[in-house]
């Protein structure tokens, strides 16, 4: 155990000094370019690095804690292990600034994700994977509410492009969805803990880790597809190279005393994409005030490092130098 | 800290890396209709393309291909893809197109123009 700490802490200090939350992919299919999504994930694998992703937002207050701001910063290491088959590393360091008290800071758990692509339309911008996220339990900070315990999501992704929409509705092919389906499933069902009141009495509680259904894509509207494929509508840069876009990054417990309740949040914002790397901001809208009442806020630099230096991040253990994501 | 200047010093090094093509402009523009048949179809990218691998082709509404087989990037501009055009009736046409970029990133696209 001591072991696997140590390793995953490892790993984790690597993540921050050198490289990369979510694993988040950009690429092409047929002639539709997907960016990275900045709060979910889309079907791509690829190699690349997000440094840094910070995220704010002020969470409510309960019964036991007062408001408080949480900022989230953010790092991800992808790369491809094949054309279709993928991993990612990453890891989130958090700052909770609890109103009238002082803050903490400390490591999330670090996660590590797989990803499969089995289904691939060029002509239809069509793409499907599979995926497999596994959040290392214990390794990160409970001062932050890092779960002492293993988390296991299978996922299902899916990105359509709309470009093979008829002529007559022309100005709705720059359009493209992505969706992202888990089950984030945890490797204990309760976690014991002990209190002790003021008598010495120890009081024992085992609260239940809940089955989530974790469900959330994006709607996008490529202003570089419209400019290139579509209607030259005379954009200048650094116009014609942003994708507006709406996230939804939702969550409902299975089981457990909120189970039924969807939380999460809606983030419309807009992806900057250049040659080498992409730039997004979002707002971070709560669908509901479960978790707060206030707007926060998502930005994040993406680097492709697969076209920054293609020889050196695109190598692979069995198909060699795959070189950049290539149009399929 | 020093990573991140790395990095960025690649990214701003001309020529060391090259990425995936894109096109920056074209005549005829991208879903426009012209006056009169364009004497060629001219497409400018946002970088340096391969002129061996770089290809481009007009085909009318029946899917009949109407350029003159004459595709070739510019020597004095290695960012222009041209392909002359016969006089062409009016209709609509469609342009095919695929590239290379000089690191051997491939993208392709098409567009449509109308011949008033």
């Amino acid at each position: 155990m001591r072991g696997k700490s140590l390793l995953a802490c490892a790993c984790v200090l690597a993540l921050v000094l050198a490289a990369s939350r979510p694993a988040l992919a950009h690429g092409l299919i047929g002639k539709r370019f997907f960016p990275a999504t900045l709060a979910t994930d889309d079907p791509f694998v690829a190699d690349e690095l997000s440094l840094p992703t910070v995220s704010y937002l002020k969470l409510r207050g309960t019964d036991e804690a007062p408001p408080t701001k949480q900022i989230d910063l953010s790092a991800e290491f992808s790369k491809r292990l094949s054309p279709d088959l993928g991993i990612s590393l990453g890891g989130t360091f958090t700052i909770l600034d609890p109103d009238g008290g002082s803050a903490v800071t400390g490591f999330d758990n670090l996660e590590i994700s797989a990803k499969y692509v089995f289904f691939k339309s060029p002509a239809h911008e069509l793409l499907l994977a599979l995926g497999l996220s596994w959040d290392v339990g214990g390794i990160g900070s409970k001062k932050v509410d890092a779960e002492s315990f293993d988390t296991w999501t299978p996922q299902l992704f899916f990105g359509k492009g709309f470009g093979d929409l008829p002529d007559q509705l022309e100005l709705m092919k720059p359009f493209a969805v992505t969706g992202a389906f888990g089950l984030a499933v945890p490797s204990r069902v309760h976690t014991k803990t002990f209190e002790t009141d003021e008598d010495g009495n120890v009081d024992v509680k085992k609260p239940l880790n809940p089955t989530v259904f974790q469900w959330g894509g994006s709607i996008q509207y490529n202003l570089q597809y419209l400019q290139s494929y579509v209607r030259d509508i005379g954009l200048p840069a650094p116009i014609n190279r942003m994708i507006p876009v709406v996230e939804f990054a939702l969550e409902t417990p299975l089981d457990g005393r909120d189970a039924g309740r969807t939380t999460g949040t809606v983030n419309p914002g807009v992806i900057w994409f250049g040659r080498y790397f992409q730039l997004g901001i979002e707002a971070v809208i709560p669908v509901n005030r479960d978790v707060s009442k206030n707007i926060g806020a998502l930005a994040q630099i993406h680097f492709y490092l697969d076209d920054i230096l293609p020889q050196v991040f695109t190598w692979t253990p069995f198909h060699g130098v795959l070189g950049p994501t290539q149009p399929q | 800290m020093s990573r991140l200047l790395a990095v960025a010093a690649l990214l701003l090094m001309p020529g060391w890396a090259e990425a995936h093509a894109f096109p920056d402009h074209s005549e005829p523009r991208v879903g426009h209709t012209v006056e009169a048949s364009p004497p060629a179809v001219r497409i400018w990218f946002d970088g340096r393309i391969e002129p061996v691998f770089s290809t481009i082709r007009v085909e009318d509404a029946e899917r009949r291909r109407v350029d003159k087989g004459d595709s070739h990037v510019d020597p004095a501009d290695r960012k222009l893809l041209e392909v002359g055009l016969p006089p062409l009736p009016p209709g609509r046409y469609r342009v095919f197109w695929s590239v290379v970029a000089r690191d051997g990133h491939r993208t392709q696209g098409d567009f449509a123009f109308r011949v008033k």
